[in-house]
Order: C-alpha cells, then structure tokens, then sequence
C-alpha cells in the first residue's frame, strides 16, 4: 500500500502530508501533524471528540480519511483562538466550569463555534440537539449549555 | 508534624469563591496532554488479541508467524508474565486479568499482545496468532450463575463465611451480613410490610477518554510509564509488583485524564505495556479502543436484590433486611458487601440485616464505579421505602424524614454517626419549590436519598514558595475535575494569599511521597488536608525568616492575612512583611522556604443526598424524559462551589443513564453486543434537562474547613428516584433496571392484562 | 488498498467494474469508515465519488428533484423548495446521526449500506423515489424499493454506481412525514421508524398513500394494507386503528438489542398512526 501525497490547508495555513489510503483525517492530524487537539473517544463518530470543521462542515475527523482532505479547508481547536486572545466560547468555557476533565471539550468549542456561525441566537433546545453528537461524561451538560448560551450573547454584543 | 484539624470557625476569603482554573487555557485550546497525547522517540505500537469466548480454555498460542513478521518488535503471552499462581491472590487475579494465563474468562480478555513499528503492522500481527481453545460452557446472569446446576467458573472455590463450610464448590465466592438487631421480632411488630425483588444491568464509568499509556523499560531496569490514571502511585506499585520490577526504579507520570470515575483506579494495559517494552526494549504505546474499552474494562456489578421493609401505620419503620447479589466479574471481590453496607445507611433502624452474595460470572472483570456498589442498593431499598410509604398513605418525604438517621444513630453497617446531612436534604428537598410543581400528563415524580462513605488515606504534599514570592503546590492526588482549582484556593486561604498567587500541579512519582487514588471522593478532601499542613509548616518557617530579618525572636512573630507581624511591644512599628518581602530575602535567611506535609487523612465524613426528579412518559411508546431534576447534597464546605456543582451534575447525569438506557447486552454465546456508544446509551445533551443543585454545608469536625468528599455520592440516589419517578408516572411499580422503553411497555400492558 | 477520486461518474463506475475483489463507493464515509476501523474489514479499492461533477447538486428539474449522490444530508435542510415539497424525506434524511455525522452523511449511502433500520429510507420508499444508476452496462433506472435485497446486501451489480436520487413531482394537496423510535432522543439507530405519503382532495379525503416501515423486517417494508387502510378515509378514528393494525400486523421484526418483537410490532402501529397524522396535515386535510 503506497502512501498518497496530500496538499490542504489547516487552519489557514498550507499543509503538505503522506498518508495511507485508509488512515483517518484524525490520525493524521494527532499522528503526523502534531494535532492532538482533536481527541479519539470512540474511532467511530459516535462522541464528537474528534470534531473539526471542513469547507465550513462539521464532521468527525475520524470518520474522515485523510486523502479526502485534498485541496480543501479544515479548522481545529488549534486554530480556535487568535493568537493569546481566546475565542469568547473558550473564555466562557472556562469561566462557567464547563469542563471537567475536559476531554471532550476541543469537540465541544468546534461544534459550538459551528453552530453560532449558523444561529447566532440558537434556543437552549437548540444548542442541546446541534450538541447531542459530542458526549461528555463528566458535566451532565448543564454548565456547557450555559457556556455556549453566554458565548451567544457575549458575541451578539449583549451585555453578560 | 501532625495536622491539628479542629474544625476552624472562620469567615473564608478565597475558600467558597469560584476563580478560574489553573488548566483552563490549556484545556481549551486543545495544548493538555491526555494518556493518548504522548509520544516517546522510537515507540512501538501494541496491539492486544482478546478472547472472542465467554469461557474458554487455552490449549495453546502459537505465535510464531506473529513473530516473524517483518516489524514486529514484540509478542508476549501469560507465558512472558511472572507466574504468581502460588503467590498473592489478589495479585494473580490481577495479572490474570491483564492477560489470561489458562483460562479466557469473558468475552474480551486479554490472551496475546504486539509491539510493532506501527499500527498496520501491530494489527497484522495480532490476526496472525494461533489460539486453540477449548469453549466451556459459560454462564453472565447473576441469578443463573447462583444456580446448583450453573457452569462453574472454578471448581476450587467454596463460598466463605458460612458455617458450616460448603464441601461443593460453586459461583458464589463470600457471604457477608451485616446489621444489628432482631429483624423477625422487627417484622412480627409491623402493621405494614413491602417485599419485592429487584434487577439491576451492568454498567460501565462510561469515561469519554480510552485507557491509553506509554511505556519504556531500559535495559538497567529503570523504567517509566506515561499513563491517564486516577492514581500513579498506585499503578507504580501494582505495575512493580506484577512484574517484579524495583518501585523505585519505575517512574510514573499522571497525564491529564479523560474521565475515570472509579475506572482508571485498576490497572488492565499498564503491566502488558511494560512487559511488550521489556521485551522489545523500545518505548511502546497502548491505546485501548472504544470497543476495548467496553469489553475489557471497569464495568460494575449487574445485581439481583431482595428488600423487605416493615413499618407501624403511624410512619415508622420497624424492620428492614436485604439481600445482596452482585456480579464480580471472574475475580472475586467486595462489591455485595459494600452494596450490602450501605443499603440502608441513610436510615434510624432499630433492627436490620443484610446478607451481600459475590457471584463470579463469565464477564470483565468488575472495577470501582463512583460511589461503588450503592446506587443498585439504593435502588431496591429507596423504591422499597416509596412503595411503603404510600402503602401507609404517608407523604413520601414525611416517611423518610422520620425514619432518617442522625447523629449519633447507630448505622446499619455499624459506626454510630457524628453530624450528618440526610435530615437537613430532607429537609431541603420537602422545601424544595420543586417539590410542589405541578406536573403535566404523563408525568410523575419521584424522590430518594442516597449515602456514600469517602475515603481519606495517604496523603503527601508539597507547597514551595518560590522567589518572587508565588507559590507552587505539588500534589499527588490526580486531577479528575477541578481539584488543582480547589487545592490552590486552600494554600492560598491558609497562606493569606491571592488565588492568582498559587499554582497547583500533579508531581510524578519520583518527585512526591506516595499518594493514594483520587477515588473515594478523596481527592479534595484529603489533598486539602495535606496542603493546609504543608501551608502551615511553610508558614513556620516563614515565621522564622521573618524573625531573621528583623533580628526578633520567632515566637514574637505571627502569621495574619498572608503577612508576618511582629507581635509585642518591643516591635510595634515594624510593617509585617509579605510572602513576597520573606521570599526575596530567603537566600540570605537560610535558602528556600517550603513546607512539606505527608499524612493519612481520617475521618472523611460521610456524606448524603436527596434527590427531586420528574419524568414524562409516553404510554403509548414507553418512552420517557426527565423533564426536571434537583441534587440537593452536603458538601461540608464547598471549597470551589462550581466544580462541586459539576459533581452533583455528573453523577446525576450519569445515574439516569443508568437507570433508563445503560446496560451490557449479552448474547447466547455470552458475548457483549453493544460494546460502542451506539448501542450502549449514555445521555446525550438533548436528553436532559439543567441539573438544578443545592449545596447544603454541614461542617465535617474531622477538617479543618469542615470538607467532606462530594465526588460520588450524586450517583447513588438518581436510579432509585427515576424509578420511582417512573413508577409514579405509569402507576406500575418498575423493579428492573434500565427501564427502558420496552420494560415499561411490557409493564403497562401486564397491568393492563392482570 | 487504493484510494481513486474520479473526475467522471463513468471513470467511477469503470474502476469499480476493474479487477479488484473488494470495491467500495466513498460517499459520506460514516458506514464505511465506521467498517473500516474494524479488524476483519478488508478492502482492495475505495472510489471517492465526492470529486465528480454535480455529485454534490440538487437541482429541481420536470421531474420533480434530482439529487447527488454526494449531498450530505446537512445540505437538504438548507433546501428551500425540496423542504417544502418532500418535509418527511427531509426530516427522515436529517435525524441520521448527529450534526457532525449529517455534514457528511448522504441518503444514498443510507440506502447503499442497506440497514433494515436506516431513517432515510422508509420516507423515500414512501415517496416512491428512484435512483439512477451508471455501470459497465450503460445507465438504468430503479426504483429505491428495488435496491436492497437483505441487511447490508442490494441488487447493484459490480462496477454500478448511483449517481443521483429522484423525487418525483408533487401533485397538489400532498404530504409526507417520517417518524422513528429511539431510546434517547438523538444518536440512535431506528427501533421502528414509520413513512407516510399521502395525497388529500379538497374534502379532505385521501385519494392516494404510501407507508412503509422500517426496522421491522430485513428490508423496508411497503405496507399495501396500511395505504388501504388510509384511501378514502379522512383519517378518522376508524382508519388511523386499521393503519394501526396493518403496520403492526406487516412488521415481523426480531428480538435484538434494540427491542423487542412485541414492542417493535407495536410500536410500528402507533408511529404509523402519527406520522399519517403529520403527513395528512402537511398535505392541508383537515
Ligand atoms: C454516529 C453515527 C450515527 C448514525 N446514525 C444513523 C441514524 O440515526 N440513522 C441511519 O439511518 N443511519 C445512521 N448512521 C449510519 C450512516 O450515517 C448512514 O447510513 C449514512 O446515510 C450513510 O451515508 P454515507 O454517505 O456516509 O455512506 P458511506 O459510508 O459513504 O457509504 C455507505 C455504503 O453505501 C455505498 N455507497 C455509497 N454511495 C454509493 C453510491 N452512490 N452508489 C453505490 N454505492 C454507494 C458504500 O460503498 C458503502 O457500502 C449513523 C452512523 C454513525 C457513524
Ligand atoms: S472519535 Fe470521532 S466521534 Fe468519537
Ligand atoms: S468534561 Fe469530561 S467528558 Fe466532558
């Protein structure tokens, strides 16, 4: 099995890697890149730990091959923050205990950044459905719910 | 120097407040490193092979082509393990749970492992092991394994603690029985009895992060062992021990952990990664699978109960006994018995029993799960008392508040009790504007209490003060939530301090003295002790640079608001000096100042909840939602009360998975059909509602901030109150865990029939 | 194994009709790359179909819609008129998986992986759907009842790919809906999942129907006694019972890990009764 030569771009920046034909966009990403902000739960899309966004999509990275990544655009976690100023859903994370041990909480920050991108202004119901994709098994979602909800208004300009 | 841990009557300034967390930006950002983050130069990749069998024996392994395929580095077996088959109990079953010596004993025990240069090839290799077995008949239901006719799983063992001894072996591994008192003569005096039999399914933590672990061995025997655990220390000396390595020569380094709720308290990977290291001598990676996972590790005990509770028509209880059966898994252990202690815990009972069965059965190995073993009792009993107390036509939490036990009640697993919570959650939940909601249709709702001990143990810490007068905090206790948060808001309270002025972090194990688990809703409780005492030995020695300085004596020093002041007259104008003033100088006053602190933390103070849920179900479905949900627990002092929250969350959410949806399914051929998250339903954030919590705070004497643990206890009242719940909400008493839409159905249509 | 991203749906069809054993279509990769992970899972040559040409389109043509291949289900929604026209395939094709798995996910590989239990399937059984299809033989047409023969088994020949999905026009007066059962509320495979179509004339009357079951049998099922039971009625009391009946009475599923037969069977009643209520509403009876 010969390795197959892929140009993509990561958040933002050009990106040259080999891969197998059957290796996944997450184990490329944790393997060979160096990624490993994006986290393996369960290898087969059930947790969310994995999230990354491709060409403006969702998806898991492990349900991703990593030749599938040719010529387009994938963000992660990594790429989350600008530069030391956090994104206001990784400071609301943080200041509301939305993570315990935090394993599942770089899939938790992509999905959600994903979803304000799409809904500004999502309802609670909302925020619960466009999440059930990402497991956590320590909060009980409660306080991630409410981090996402306070990251809403604080980018919608409202006051906290 | 012993830590006088007289309950302080103080108005907290950093204790009680809810800072950010030390690991926050880290954790965020995707930069912390979990068990599976870590790589080492020139590292092999593992691969395990697992029995496909329920039961089986091992007639032979051929490993032959394994081993010649090209970059394969490492083959082991039973075969390459010490045998300690004559040696330590506990230590063999261990071992023989990390890798099958004679006998695959469930679906997914571990029979050979590979070390190769990479995943493919560790893979290919694993497919080209040869294992003949000889299939056993099996048996995974804890009542059929307590049968006379079950399979055996050994015909070597003979049930303890019954006398006479039985002269035929069986499944049923220790009898224990508990309680006090004279529970016929306490049946005979009531006027109401209940007396149902209860089932619980197995269970797993559920920890979103797989077991994952680095380990290198050097050929001069050192080793170290990179690893996510809730206790390095322990995986060092269990690791040592298994292999017959030098403690102090294997290092182990606590990564951030992914989740482990009692699941990362046992070793399963550890010692075969080692063991692939020393034979390859190459760094090897072990990251087990969600399917290993699932099929291999830490699930709980699958439980069959039977309660009987008596009481007067005027609300008291008489008499109430238990009996306990759990699954252990292959290996026998204590888990009926801790069912069977803490069954009725949160009761005033004059006369009580309860008799806990560990059964072996041909599944993995049972593993500690957050407040171990109590949930299932709580379930049976807590449903129990429900059924009881409307049989009487008493209001549900009026019943239990006369019956709750207080301090100085004598428990039913035997010590007589200090302070205790369970009336004031009682209390707080009749209160509770939860309580009175109004509920829709198909609704119902349903309430019950729970217990769990905590642990204290052994305990080491160190507190540097550093020279710009910031402090750092080495822990050992294992982070599992927010514990370095809590922990850096302690030193800072003890010191005087500013929170932003501490760092906490986990030390290695060549670094600190040992440290039990962060298990037993330890972690806070007892690192906080160790850091009060190292803050106050770095305080003395504070004090006694201080005295340097100022040329005084250090008895004429004191230690107020993070400053030393010169007490007396004689000294009256000097300006105390700061943490930051003493540290400058600390390489002229006698070198660096630390305090450091090592001792066994007693008296943990037990703990209690009660717990308020609503759920809908839909009749013609059998599904249901929790539609509203309240913790409302003791927490002794909630040091940072967010995480404390975090915890009730957890272990509530976790309680209703278990209740509704979670349950290992075997097959005919004993083999586990759901081993993904699929199929094995743990809650989703659609699935639930907020979590309400209410923090009660009664003081623990034994600490010196009046903590207490608050890690487990939430779990164990949740499956008893959706239950009831539920049972409230379909008018049919729901005696079978999960229910599961189609228990409820069948339920609704029996009642509909009979 | 290899891994091909063709330009053509023709160079698709060629490369899976070439000597390899093992030949997958890649559409959105959440069954595949879920097989792939396991060990016993072997594969010669994966074809990525994401690259060709339109794979990704929904266009509204005559004939009603025809769509990709390649469209992952999250795009559907985003479909003003194919939402409006076809609300119950849309909904069916939406609850596959979660947002993650929905940004990928297509209904093609939903009917391709051939589930018994697979959500978008029943809704486009309903909507009598067909699909096109491009082998070594030229292009032919079936309907997407036709395509599977059995759990993860379809009637497509070596080198056959799908190439797009076609709803047919909508006559006025039309609706469709898709339910399922599941424990949870997301992230869950069908215990019995129910699609009604059904078209009403202006008093209300049922003039034509289309219901068929999912997860209670090895294929979908289309339930002619259920349709029977809805046309001519107003989806009074009397018929929904009689769907009620036919649904539960066509389901001969199993005991599994996910249900019962007992409760998959009636259950498979109750859902048709609703799903024909939310198709009856959408189509404007009353
Ligand atoms: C976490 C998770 C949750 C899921 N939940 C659900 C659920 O709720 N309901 C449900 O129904 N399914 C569910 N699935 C299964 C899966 O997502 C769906 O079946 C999905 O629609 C498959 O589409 P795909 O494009 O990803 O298929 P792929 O994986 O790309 O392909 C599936 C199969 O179809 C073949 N194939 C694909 N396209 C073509 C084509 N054009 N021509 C010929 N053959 C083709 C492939 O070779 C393969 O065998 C879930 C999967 C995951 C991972
Ligand atoms: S690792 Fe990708 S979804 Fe779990
Ligand atoms: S914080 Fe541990 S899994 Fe979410």
């Amino acid at each position: 099995m010969s390795s197959i030569a892929v140009s993509t771009t990561i958040n933002g920046d050009d990106v040259e890697y080999l891969c197998q034909p059957d290796e996944t966009l997450l184990d490329v990403l944790r393997n060979r890149l160096g990624l490993t902000g994006a986290k393996e739960g369960c290898g087969t899309g059930d947790c969310g730990a994995c999230s990354v966004v491709v060409d403006g999509r969702l998806v898991c990275s492990c349900l991703v091959l990593g030749a599938e990544a040719e010529g387009r655009s994938i963000e992660t976690i990594e790429g989350m923050a600008d530069g030391s100023e956090l994104h206001p859903l990784q400071r609301q994370f943080i200041e509301h205990a939305a993570l315990q041990c935090g394993i599942c909480t770089p899939g938790f920050l992509v999905a959600a950044k994903a979803l304000l991108e799409q809904n500004p202004n999502p309802t609670e119901t909302e925020i619960r459905f466009w999440l059930a994709g990402n497991l956590c098994r320590c909060t009980g979602y409660d306080k991630i719910v409410r981090a996402v909800q306070a990251a809403a208004a604080e980018m919608r300009g409202e006051p906290a | 120097m012993s830590l006088d841990t007289t309950l302080q009557d103080k108005a907290f300034k950093s204790v009680g407040t809810r800072p950010t967390r030390p690991d926050g930006v880290d954790k965020v950002t995707g930069r912390a490193r979990y068990g599976a983050d870590f790589n080492m130069p020139g590292q092999l990749v593992a691969r395990v092979l697992r029995s496909p069998h329920a039961h089986a024996r091992i007639k032979s392994i051929d490993t032959s082509k394994a081993e010649a395929l090209k970059g394969v580095k490492a083959v082991i077996t039973s075969a390459d393990l010490p045998d300690l088959s004559n040696g330590d109990e506990g230590l063999f079953a261990t071992l023989d749970n990390c890798m099958a010596r004679d006998t695959a004993k469930y679906d997914g025990h571990a029979v050979a492992a590979v070390a190769a240069i990479d995943e493919k090839t560790a893979t290919a290799a694993m497919k080209l092991i040869e294992v003949d077995y000889e299939i056993l008949p099996h048996v995974v239901d804890v009542d059929a394994a307590m049968a006379p006719d079950a399979p055996l799983l050994y015909d070597t063992v003979f049930t303890s603690g019954i006398e006479p001894a039985p002269t035929t072996p069986s499944n049923v591994a220790n009898r224990a029985e508990l309680g006090h008192g004279d529970v016929e003569a306490g049946f005979a005096a009531a006027d109401v009895t209940v007396e149902r039999s209860y089932k619980t399914e197995q269970t797993h933590q559920g920890y979103i992060e797989p077991h994952a672990c680095v380990a290198s061995c050097n050929p001069d025997g050192t080793a170290e062992l990179w690893v996510c655990t809730q206790g390095h220390f322990v995986y060092r000396q269990k690791c040592a021990e298994l292999l017959g390595l030098e403690v102090s020569k294997l290092r182990v380094t606590s990564s951030e952990i992914g989740g482990g709720f009692g699941g990362k308290t046992h070793v399963w990977a550890e010692p075969v990664a080692l063991a692939l290291s020393r034979k390859a001598n190459r760094p090897v990676k072990l990251v087990m699978s969600r399917e290993e996972v699932f099929r291999a590790s830490g699930p709980t005990s699958a439980t069959s109960i039977d309660v009987k509770i008596g009481a007067t028509r005027d609300g008291r209880i008489t008499a109430a006994s238990a009996t306990l059966r759990y699954t252990n898994g292959p290996y026998a252990d204590m888990w009926a018995e801790l069912g069977a202690m803490t069954a009725f815990a949160c009761y005033d009972l004059e006369h009580v029993k309860t008799v806990g069965y560990e059964v072996l059965v041909n599944r993995p190995k049972v593993a500690a799960y957050r407040a171990p073993s109590a949930p299932m009792a709580a379930f049976a009993v807590e449903s129990a008392v429900d059924e009881l107390a409307a049989k009487i036509g008493m209001d549900a939490v009026e019943f239990r508040i006369k019956n709750a036990a207080s301090e100085g009640t004598r428990s039913s697993y035997g010590p007589v009790y200090g302070p205790i919570g369970i009336g004031p959650t009682l209390q707080a939940a009749k209160d509770h504007p939860h309580m009175n909601a109004p509920l829709g249709p198909n609704q119902g709702r349903g309430m019950a209490c729970g217990f769990w001990f905590n642990f204290g143990g052994q305990t080491c810490s160190d507190l540097n003060i550093n020279a710009d007068g910031t402090v750092t905090l080495a822990v050992g206790t294992v982070d599992v939530g927010g514990s370095r948060a809590s922990l850096s808001l302690v030193a800072a309270e003890e010191l005087g301090i500013d929170y932003q002025d501490v760092k906490a972090v986990i030390a290695d194990t060549a670094t600190l003295g040992y440290n039990d688990m962060t298990d037993g809703s330890r972690g806070t409780f007892s690192s906080s002790m160790a850091t009060i005492s190292a803050a106050r030995n770095a305080i003395q020695i504070m004090r006694e640079r201080a005295a340097t300085m100022w040329d005084i004596p250090v008895e004429d020093v004191y230690w107020e608001d993070g400053h030393a002041h010169a007490a007396g007259q004689n000294h009256g104008n000097r300006a105390p000096l700061s943490v930051k003033e003493i540290a400058a100088e600390a390489g002229n006053t006698g070198g660096p100042i630390a305090g450091h602190s090592e001792l066994v933390a007693d008296g943990a103070g037990v703990s209690f909840a009660t717990h308020i849920c609503d759920i809908e179900v839909d009749p013609e479905t059998g599904s249901s939602r929790v539609v509203r949900y309240t913790v409302i627990q003791d927490a002794g002092k909630a040091v940072h009360p967010s995480y404390v929250e975090g915890q009730y969350q957890g272990g509530a959410t976790q309680g209703i998975g278990w209740a509704l949806n979670e349950e290992y399914i075997y097959g005919a051929d004993g083999r586990l059909q759901n081993p993904g998250f699929l199929d094995y339903r743990i809650p989703v954030c659609s699935d639930l509602p907020m979590i309400d919590t209410q923090i009660l705070e009664i003081p623990n004497p034994n600490h010196p901030y009046g903590v207490r643990g608050v890690g487990e206890t939430s779990i164990v009242p949740p499956l008893a109150a959706v239950a009831n719940a539920v049972s409230n909400a379909v008018g049919v008493r729901m005696s079978h865990i999960p229910i599961s839409p189609p228990r409820i159905l069948a339920a609704l249509a029996d009642a509909q029939d009979g | 194994m290899r891994y091909e991203r063709p330009q053509t749906i023709e160079d698709a069809a060629a490369l899976l009709a070439g000597p390899e054993a093992k030949s997958f279509v890649l559409a959105g990769g959440t069954d595949l790359l879920v097989r792939m992970q396991n060990d016993a899972f072997e594969a010669d040559l994966i074809v990525d179909i994401k690259a060709i040409d339109g794979m990704d389109a929904i266009a509204e043509t005559d004939d009603g819609f025809v769509i990709g291949a390649a469209v992952p289900c999250a795009a559907l929604a985003e479909h003003a008129s194919l939402t409006a026209a076809w609300p119950g395939v849309v909904e069916g094709a939406n609850l596959i998986g979660s947002t993650q798995v929905q940004g990928r996910c297509t209904m093609v590989g939903n009917l391709c992986n051939a589930s018994p239990a697979a959500d978008s399937v029943p809704a486009l059984v309903a909507a009598d759907a067909r699909v096109r299809i491009v082998g070594p033989a030229g292009r032919r047409e079936a309907s997407v009842l036709e395509i599977p023969t059995g759990p993860g088994k379809t009637s497509l020949a070596k080198g056959e790919v799908i190439e797009a999905l076609v709803l047919p026009k909508r006559a006025a007066g039309s609706g469709d809906a898709y339910l399922r059962f599941i424990p949870r509320t997301e992230m869950d495979i069908a215990v019995v999942g129910v699609g009604v179509n059904l078209t009403v004339d202006e008093a209300g009357t049922v003039t034509s129907a289309r219901v068929a079951l999912g997860a209670v049998a090895a294929t979908v099922l289309l339930v002619q006694e259920a349709a029977d039971a809805l046309v001519g009625s107003t989806l009074d009391d009397a018929a929904l019972q009689a769907l009620a009946a036919a649904c539960s009475a066509a389901a001969t599923p199993i005991d599994d890990k996910r249900g019962t037969v007992a409760f998959r069977k009636h259950v498979a009643g109750v859902l048709a009764r609703r799903a024909a209520q939310a198709a009856y509403d959408r189509a404007g009876g009353k």
